[in-house]
């Protein structure tokens, strides 16, 4: 955090901001206007792809990610890690469990 | 990144190297509470995704009673007060008060529509006597954005904090407007979950 010491001073302006709204705007209606098609399985991976890029988006521009240092990254991606591995093995348990018989 | 022009300007105005670091912490403190709030959240997400796993029909047959139009306003209010929230900071940064109170004004605004906007939500399910207990779909929406909803309610108390220290001339030149970043950061993760709650409660394909 050293490294650059007037890391608060990147001035964002109204023309990133907006075009950053206007482009969640848009994903917010793509990923509406696309439930009228079936995709069968991908129907939630594409929305959860589309939701990503949004949060993304928000994380790097709004919350200025983009310019902050390598150790707020590494505390940003860690939750996510550990919710990849949550969320991952229980996915998995849930599809290959098999009935026990007693 | 700012120049070496920027750099001294900012010196000129007389806060030490102490300043900076105490302004680079807090926004590293929030990050890491913000880790803490999407595991929060996370364990919300991982029994939606074991239940949906399991029962596939009923999260379809169930969604489908939740409002898509009433939650897509919901989300384009949110993306926009996330916006202006953005706007304030830069704001602040400029050390404009007028602005900065004007846009965490609207910021407040959108953050009470979408709270009024969920109120109509929950009594028409309440109304069509659907409860948390209905099902385990009916469970987890309540849940998850109730949880959301609390948030939504704690970041309208930080906003209106931050427009009271505004007010009171808390940021002027010279002054530090960590606050309205930190406070900021928090109101994007709200915008950020709901990103996610979006799709999976109301959007089942």
């Amino acid at each position: 955090m050293s490294t650059h010491d007037h890391s608060e001073e990147h001035h964002t302006g109204l023309r990133v901001y907006g075009a950053v709204c206007l482009t969640l705007f848009v994903l917010t209606a793509v990923t509406v206007y696309i439930t009228k098609f079936d995709f069968g399985d991908m129907n939630i991976v594409v929305a959860m792809i589309i939701a990503s890029i949004k949060a993304g988006i928000v994380a790097l521009y709004f919350m200025h990610l983009k310019f902050e240092d390598k150790l707020t990254w590494i505390y940003a991606l860690y939750p996510l890690f550990l919710l990849f591995l949550l969320i991952g093995f229980t996915i998995i348990e849930t599809f290959t469990r098999v009935p026990v018989i007693r | 990144m700012s120049t070496t022009a920027q750099h001294a300007e900012s010196h000129a105005h007389g806060h030490g190297l102490g300043e900076t670091v105490t302004h680079n912490a807090a926004k590293f403190g929030m990050w890491l509470f913000l880790g803490t709030e999407i595991l929060l959240f996370g364990g919300l997400f991982a029994a939606y995704a074991l239940f949906r796993a399991k029962y596939p029909d009923l999260f379809y047959e169930s969604h489908k009673k939740l409002d898509i139009s009433l939650g897509t306003i919901n989300t384009i209010v949110l993306i926009f007060s996330s916006f202006t929230m953005a706007m304030a900071v830069s704001a602040a940064q400029k050390r404009n008060r007028k602005w900065l109170m004007i846009l965490l004004g609207v910021t407040f605004i959108c953050a009470a529509a979408f709270g009024v906007n969920k109120y109509f939500e929950y009594s028409a399910k309440f109304h069509h006597d659907i409860f948390p207990d209905t099902n385990i779909f009916f469970a987890l929406y309540f849940m998850m954005t109730g949880l959301h909803m609390l948030h939504v309610f704690l970041g309208m108390g930080i906003i209106l904090a931050l427009i009271i220290m505004a007010k009171q001339g808390r940021f002027k030149e010279g002054n530090r407007y960590t606050p309205v970043e930190v406070g900021g950061l928090y109101w994007h993760l709200v915008d950020l979950i709901w990103i996610y709650l979006f799709p999976l409660l109301y959007l089942i394909g």
